[in-house]
C-alpha cells in the first residue's frame, strides 16, 4: 500500500517486518513474535500518527490512492445486492456520478455518489471523480425515481469538484447544480448525505442537501481546495497548508461550526487501511440515522431540512 | 531642431492658475472610446449611447432605475460580516472588511430595497461587485433570506441581481452553506406563488450562478455578461486550449438555453413590469 509523506515512521517498521521474514525464510530461526511485536507497534504506531493529524494531512487522506470510493462502499453494504442505473434521460451518462438502488440489510435505499478511478486508465474514465452537468441531473433523475417509491436515499461525496470544462459550461452546470439545490429541500424522503473523502465546494454540495450531513473522519468539505484557495489568496501554490489550516474544513471544524450533523470514525490508519471495518460502520451509521428520520412525517422532514440549512451563517446585527 | 518657432518666450502657467477639472466630469466609453459627461453616462444608466456596452453600476443605481418615482425603501442594512473563522491569508480578513467599507461606503456584498414597480410590489436584492467582488458570504445569504420573507409578507415579486466572483473564501464552509440555504428559501417563494426573475450582470461565476442566479422563473441577464460555473482561467487552464470567441456570455447562455432573454439596462424597468403584469396583475 502506498503510504503518505507522514507515514514514514510506518514504512520503517513495515521495512523491519519485511527483513525478520526473510531472516525467518532463510535461517530457521522463529521470529513470529518478533514479527507480531513488530505488526502490534505498526498498529500502534498508526494510531498515533492518525491520532493528530494537521487539517492539510486529513486532506492528504482524503485523498488517498487506496481509499474506498463509492461503488465499493455501495457494493460491500449491500452484499452485491444492487443495480446501477445510467443516464440523465436528457443528453448524456457521466461517468463520474453513479447511482442506483439496492438493498441494506432487507431495506430498499437508494445510492448516488462520485465515483473516482482505481487506476490510471479508470481515473480517466472517471473523469478523476468530477461530474458533468449529466451527473447532477442523473442524480436528480434517480432521486425522484425514489421519492415516487418511497424509498430514502443516501449520497456518498467525494470529489475535487465539478468539472470545469467547455461543454460543461455549456450544458450549464451552475444550473445543474443550483436544480439540484432547490430540489433536494423539496424531496419527500429521507436524505442522508456522506462525505467519505473529499467535498470539494458545488460540485459536492450538488448532492449535498439532506436531512443528515456527516462527514467521515478524515475527510475534508469546503468551498474550495487548498491548493486554490492558496493560489487566490496567496497568489502562490505555496501555502496549501496554511490554507488548510484557514479554511476550517475538517469534520472537527465543520461539526464545531454547526455545518455537519455528525462525524463517522474512521478505523486506526484511516478508511483505506481496514476497508471491511469502515464499510461495516458506514452501513451501521446509515441504518440508525434512517431508523430515526424514517419516523417522521414528511412535512416536519422537509421543514426541519429547511431550517436547519436557513440558520447557516455568522453576521453581526447592529 | 523642432519643427516650429516659439514665437512668445516663457509661457508659463502657475499651478495655481491651471484649470481644475472635478475629476470624473468626463466619462470615456471603455471600448469605443465615445466621451459624455458623467452625467449624462449616469443617465444613460451607465450604458454607452454609441455602442451600447453595459459598464457596471450599483446597487443604488438599480433602485432609481427600477422604483416607481425612485421611492423605496433600504431593508436590512443592519447587517454586517462577522469573522467566525478568525481568517487570515495575506491579510486579516476582519482588516479586509474594514478597508473594505471604509473605500466603499456599503457594509457588504448584497444591498436590499423594496417598493413599486407600475404600482406592483417588487423586493430587490443587488449585489455589490465593489464589495470583495461581490462574494458570498453569510451576510449576503441571510439578505437574501430576508428579502423572501419580507416579499412573501408583502406579497412582492423578488429580484436579484447577480454580479459576484463567487464564494467568499474568507468565510468557507459557512460561505458554501449559503449555496443551500439561499436555494431552501427560495423553494418557500416558489411554494408561494411568488414571481422570483433573476438578473446576472457581469460578471456572475462560482456559487452564486449555481444557486440562486441560475434558479429564477426567469433568468435574464444584461447583455454581453460573463455568466458561468467556473471561471474562463480554471477552464482554461483545465482543458489546455483556449476557449472559443464569446463563451460564457450572455448571448452565449441564450443559445444554449440558460437564460429568458437578454434585456438592455436602459429598458430593465419595463421590461420587468411587463413580465410581472402577466404572472402578477
Amino acid at each position: 500500500m502506498e503510504l503518505l509523506d507522514f507515514e514514514e515512521p510506518i514504512e520503517l517498521l513495515l521495512e523491519q517486518i519485511e527483513q525478520a521474514k526473510i531472516i525467518a525464510s532463510k535461517s530457521q530461526i522463529d521470529m513470529t513474535e518478533t514479527i507480531a511485536d513488530l505488526e502490534a507497534k505498526v498498529e500502534e504506531t498508526r494510531k498515533n500518527i492518525y491520532k493528530n493529524l494537521t487539517p492539510w494531512q486529513r486532506v492528504q487522506v482524503s485523498r488517498h490512492p487506496g481509499r474506498p470510493y463509492t461503488l465499493s462502499y455501495i457494493k460491500a453494504m449491500t452484499d452485491g445486492d444492487f443495480i446501477e442505473l445510467h443516464g440523465d434521460r436528457q443528453i448524456e451518462d457521466d461517468t463520474a456520478m453513479v447511482g442506483g438502488f439496492g438493498s441494506l440489510d432487507g431495506k430498499s435505499v437508494l445510492f448516488i455518489g462520485q465515483q473516482k478511478g482505481e487506476n490510471t486508465k479508470m481515473r480517466q474514465y472517471r473523469n478523476f471523480g468530477m461530474s458533468n452537468p449529466g451527473g447532477y441531473r442523473k442524480a436528480l433523475r434517480l432521486m425522484r425515481l425514489a421519492e415516487k417509491f418511497n424509498r430514502p436515499i443516501v449520497t456518498l461525496i467525494d470529489t475535487p469538484g465539478a468539472f470545469p470544462g467547455i461543454t460543461a459550461e455549456e450544458r450549464g452546470q451552475a444550473e445543474a447544480i443550483a436544480r439540484n439545490l432547490f430540489e433536494m429541500f423539496r424531496i419527500k424522503v429521507p436524505i442522508i448525505c456522506i462525505i467519505i473523502g473529499e467535498g470539494a465546494s458545488g460540485g459536492a454540495i450538488g448532492i449535498g442537501v439532506g436531512d443528515r450531513v456527516i462527514m467521515l473522519e478524515n475527510t475534508w468539505y469546503s468551498v474550495i481546495s487548498p491548493e486554490s484557495c492558496s493560489s487566490i489568496l496567496w497568489r502562490s501554490w505555496e501555502f496549501k497548508e496554511k490554507a488548510a489550516e484557514a479554511l476550517k474544513l475538517t469534520p472537527q471544524d465543520m461539526l464545531a461550526n454547526g455545518l455537519i450533523d455528525d462525524i463517522i470514525p474512521e478505523p486506526a490508519g484511516g478508511a483505506h487501511s481496514h476497508p471491511e471495518i469502515m464499510f461495516e460502520t458506514v452501513k451501521a451509521e446509515i441504518l440508525k440515522h434512517l431508523e430515526i428520520l424514517e419516523q417522521k412525517d414528511v412535512n416536519t422532514l422537509i421543514s426541519e431540512r429547511i431550517e436547519k440549512f436557513t440558520r447557516m451563517g455568522v453576521f453581526n446585527e447592529r | 531642431m523642432g519643427w516650429f518657432t516659439r514665437l512668445k518666450k516663457g509661457i508659463i502657467t502657475e499651478t495655481k492658475d491651471k484649470k481644475d477639472i472635478r475629476e470624473g466630469l468626463w466619462y470615456k466609453c471603455p471600448r469605443c472610446k465615445k466621451i459624455v459627461t458623467s452625467d449624462d453616462h449616469y443617465a444613460s444608466a451607465n450604458v454607452c449611447s454609441e455602442c451600447n456596452y453595459h459598464d457596471k453600476t450599483n446597487s443604488q443605481h438599480y433602485f432609481e432605475l427600477l422604483f416607481d418615482n425612485q421611492d423605496y425603501t433600504v431593508l436590512f442594512n443592519n447587517l454586517y460580516p462577522a469573522d467566525p473563522l478568525r481568517f487570515v491569508d495575506t491579510k486579516k480578513y476582519v482588516d479586509r472588511i474594514k478597508i473594505t467599507t471604509k473605500s466603499t461606503g456599503i457594509n457588504e456584498a448584497m444591498s436590499v430595497a423594496a417598493g413599486k414597480i407600475d404600482d406592483l410590489n417588487l423586493v430587490v436584492a443587488s449585489m455589490n461587485f465593489e464589495f470583495i467582488g461581490g462574494s458570498m458570504g453569510a451576510v449576503v445569504g441571510e439578505k437574501i433570506s430576508r428579502a423572501i420573507d419580507h416579499a412573501i409578507k408583502t406579497r412582492s415579486a423578488l429580484l436579484i441581481i447577480s454580479k459576484s466572483g463567487g464564494a467568499r473564501m474568507m468565510e468557507a464552509g459557512f460561505s458554501l452553506m449559503q449555496m443551500a440555504k439561499t436555494s431552501a428559501k427560495l423553494t418557500l417563494l416558489a411554494d408561494a406563488r411568488l414571481p422570483y426573475v433573476s438578473l446576472m450582470t457581469d460578471p456572475t461565476t462560482g456559487g452564486v450562478t449555481a444557486s440562486f442566479a441560475m434558479l429564477g422563473d426567469l433568468n435574464i441577464a444584461e447583455p454581453e455578461a460573463l455568466i458561468g460555473f467556473a471561471g474562463p482561467r480554471v477552464i482554461k487552464e483545465t482543458i489546455k486550449r483556449d476557449l472559443p470567441e464569446g463563451f460564457q456570455r450572455s448571448e452565449f447562455l441564450l443559445d444554449h438555453g440558460f437564460i429568458d432573454f437578454i434585456v438592455d439596462r436602459r429598458e430593465l424597468k419595463l421590461r420587468l413590469a411587463q413580465q410581472l403584469r402577466f404572472l402578477m396583475a
